[in-house]
């Protein structure tokens, strides 16, 4: 079982609500850096020293929230209407258990039930559901719910032989490579670690984090959505489960820096590690905001294939995971200042 | 100019992959410029030193076009992608491609009908890029190879004719307009930027880096004189646009009307610009950094973001004339 992954998956932190995540991994990380701290919007910065043989100063990414919702209404028929943070699909939220606010009270999302749904409601992608904190409990939590309580998604991490199941991959999965990269040796370079925040409403973590530290590389640690399965259509996946982990050429936040790709993939190839292109296109990551946040940063993204991304129900592969922790690594300490100098 | 405009649209620049046309560019100002920088993204600054008197100004011409990257190679050798930047489906029917290793492809598009699909527009999505493969494994494109629309420049009568006027047209006028700089007030940082076409993303770390006081974009607009055009006054030959407004900002007033004072002075016809979509690396750079007084000179341009935009060789002229006395006399705002 690793230990890391379900520590870190089985913690909540839905976007603006970090703090646990945050508590976790200064626990996790303390003994192992030369300092860290909170930032203003609650980004973990962790600066682990170098030895001294590069000047480079290098920032390594991934995000500690994850999707969740928001509690809009106060409760009082033992309902709660919300909101979605972050990109969520209808279609995935009925009958999913909750915890609200900070003392977990439970809740189950609702829909009518089949018996009493036409065929018509029951194809259709539900709108107006509620979480049901059950209707007599209301005296009982007595205001411990409140407007304005995120809430997280409930599921246990699990291994399932080559794989594991659980929720919040993205980007614990990102959290728990760099906890991995920090309690290793010294890089050539000082490294800072950012853990940020608010990735999935809008990258307001990275943000700051950039302009704060002014990296002068970046190297993003994200959990990618796998779509592998089973298609009668001549269509390359997204990315792959087992297949390695994935690096970025462009999505729609971001050209990735094509020295740093270029140099992610060398580095694999020399280790050995296999790895896979991340398909063009749409989503990004929070090296779009690092890469602008101030003077221009070369950026790039390694990202871990998990299937049912943003679901309360992710698939990884734990071989994936390994050569992701491995790839960062061989790739970081291979970076030197020629990686990103210009002949032109 | 009209070499140099064909060198420039030659060059091969979609957003991210604009080496080959910033080395043209570097080896036309380098004589020219006090200082050249290249940065992290790839924006090009070419710095002109005034004598102390002025300001601290931008002037940025993007050098990237719109373009293609490949996302799927099928089992028969055909080549899917998706867009950088705003490509309008339309345009892709027939189309030759140039990826970045010099490979060759036509577009064309899934159950092609021909007469009985005319009143259809599948999405980019629903197109593919033949290259003479004939599977997957012979494929020479492989995921995530960058392309471009390709097409050579043609001149008729006063018309130029070209793929990517949009921006390499407004890096000719940047580039003439510091070579014809003799004496300047200001220190003029002309930028080259990058990777304008997928959200102005170059110019805003360019102007974090110069902190300008003055940003002057210089971009087309698209003309409206055709057949029931584009519901804006923008006619080819009538003179640079001075921009107002667009869909990312409201100019600098106090810039827009000594831009308009400066034409006037100079005897140079020009037609202000209220653009309804779209917008310039001015946007980002009025609100990066510390912010800057922000405006644009806007080249009357056929047929933007097709195979063949064109351009008016006097509106071209007109734009490195405006350029050079705003950039020439002092700015006060």
């Amino acid at each position: 079982m690793n230990a890391l992954l379900k520590q870190l998956t089985e913690v909540n932190g839905v976007s603006g609500d970090e703090k646990a995540v945050r508590l976790l991994l200064r626990d996790l990380i303390k003994d192992h850096v030369d300092d860290y701290w909170a930032d203003a919007v609650g980004n973990l910065i962790a600066l682990k020293k170098g030895t001294g043989e590069s000047d480079l100063r290098v920032m390594v990414d991934a995000h500690m929230d994850e999707i969740g919702l928001v509690v809009k209404s106060d409760g009082s028929d033992g309902t709660l209407e919300f909101d979605k943070l972050g990109g969520i699909d209808n279609r995935t939220l009925s009958g999913k258990v909750v915890h609200i606010g900070k003392d977990k009270i439970p809740g189950v999302i609702g829909l009518k039930p089949v018996h009493q749904s036409s065929i018509r409601e029951r194809s259709a992608v539900p709108s107006d559901l509620r979480i049901d904190i059950g209707a007599n409990k209301k005296e009982e939590i007595n205001g411990k719910v409140k407007i304005s309580d995120h809430v997280a998604f409930v599921s246990s991490y699990t291994e399932l032989g080559p794989t594991a199941i659980g929720k919040a991959f993205d980007d614990r999965a990102g959290c728990a490579a760099i906890v991995e990269l920090l309690r290793g040796e010294r890089y050539p370079f000082d490294l800072y670690a950012a853990f940020t925040v608010q990735e999935e409403t809008g990258m307001a973590g990275a943000l700051v984090a950039s302009y704060r530290v002014k990296p002068d590389v970046a190297v993003v640690l994200e959990c990618t959505p796998a779509y592998d399965l089973p298609n009668e259509k001549d269509v390359s996946a997204n990315t792959k489960l087992g297949a390695g982990p994935c690096i970025y050429v462009m999505d729609n936040r971001t050209m990735h820096d094509p020295r740093l790709v270029k140099h992610v993939m060398e580095s694999a190839e020399k280790h050995h590690i296999p790895f896979q292109i991340r398909q063009p296109g749409g989503g990004g990551t929070n090296a779009g905001k690092i890469q602008q946040a101030h003077i221009a940063v070369p950026v790039v993204t390694v990202g871990l294939p998990g299937r049912h991304a943003h679901t309360p129900n992710g698939m990884i592969s734990l071989d994936d995971y390994k050569n992701y922790v491995k790839l960062a690594d061989a790739a970081l300490r291979e970076l030197t200042r020629d990686t990103i100098t210009r002949n032109s | 100019m009209e070499a140099l405009t064909k060198k420039l649209v030659e060059a091969f620049g979609p957003c991210g992959f604009e080496d080959e046309v910033r080395d043209l560019i570097r080896e036309e100002v380098a004589p020219y410029a006090d200082e050249i920088e290249v940065d992290q993204m790839g924006n090009l600054y070419a710095l002109k030193r005034g004598d102390g008197s002025g300001l601290k100004v931008a002037i940025a011409a993007h050098m990237d076009e719109i373009g293609l990257i490949a996302t799927h190679i099928t089992e028969e050798g055909f080549v899917r992608f998706t867009n950088l930047g705003f490509i309008i489906p339309h345009t892709l029917m027939g189309a030759r491609v140039r990826f970045a290793d010099g490979t060759l492809g036509v577009v064309s598009r899934d159950k092609a009908r021909f007469v009985a699909d005319m009143d259809k527009m599948p999405g980019v999505d629903q197109h593919f890029i033949d290259v003479g493969a004939s599977s997957r494994d012979n494929c020479p494109v492989k995921i995530g190879t960058p392309g471009v629309i390709w097409q050579t420049m043609e001149v008729q009568g006063s018309r130029w004719i070209a793929r990517c006027h949009d921006d390499r047209i407004g890096c000719v006028i940047g580039v003439e307009a510091l070579k014809r700089l003799a004496e300047t007030p200001h220190d003029v940082y002309f930028v080259f930027t990058v990777q304008e076409e997928v959200g102005t993303r170059g110019a805003a770390t360019a102007a974090n880096r110069i902190e300008p006081d003055v940003a002057i974009a210089v971009d087309v607009t698209p003309a409206s004189d055709v057949i029931e055009g584009f519901p804006m006054q923008m006619k080819l030959g009538d003179g640079p646009g001075i921009k107002i407004k667009d869909m990312g900002m409201i100019a600098h007033q106090g810039l827009a009307r000594l831009m308009q004072r400066r034409a006037e002075e100079a005897g140079i016809p020009y037609q202000p610009e209220v653009l309804l979509v779209g917008s310039t690396d001015a946007r980002a750079m009025q609100i990066a950094g510390p912010g800057s007084a922000a405006g644009a000179i806007s080249i009357p341009n056929r047929y933007t973001h097709t195979t063949s935009e064109v351009v008016d060789a006097a509106d071209v002229e007109n734009s490195v004339r405006l350029l050079v006395e705003i950039l020439s006399k002092p700015i006060a705002l």
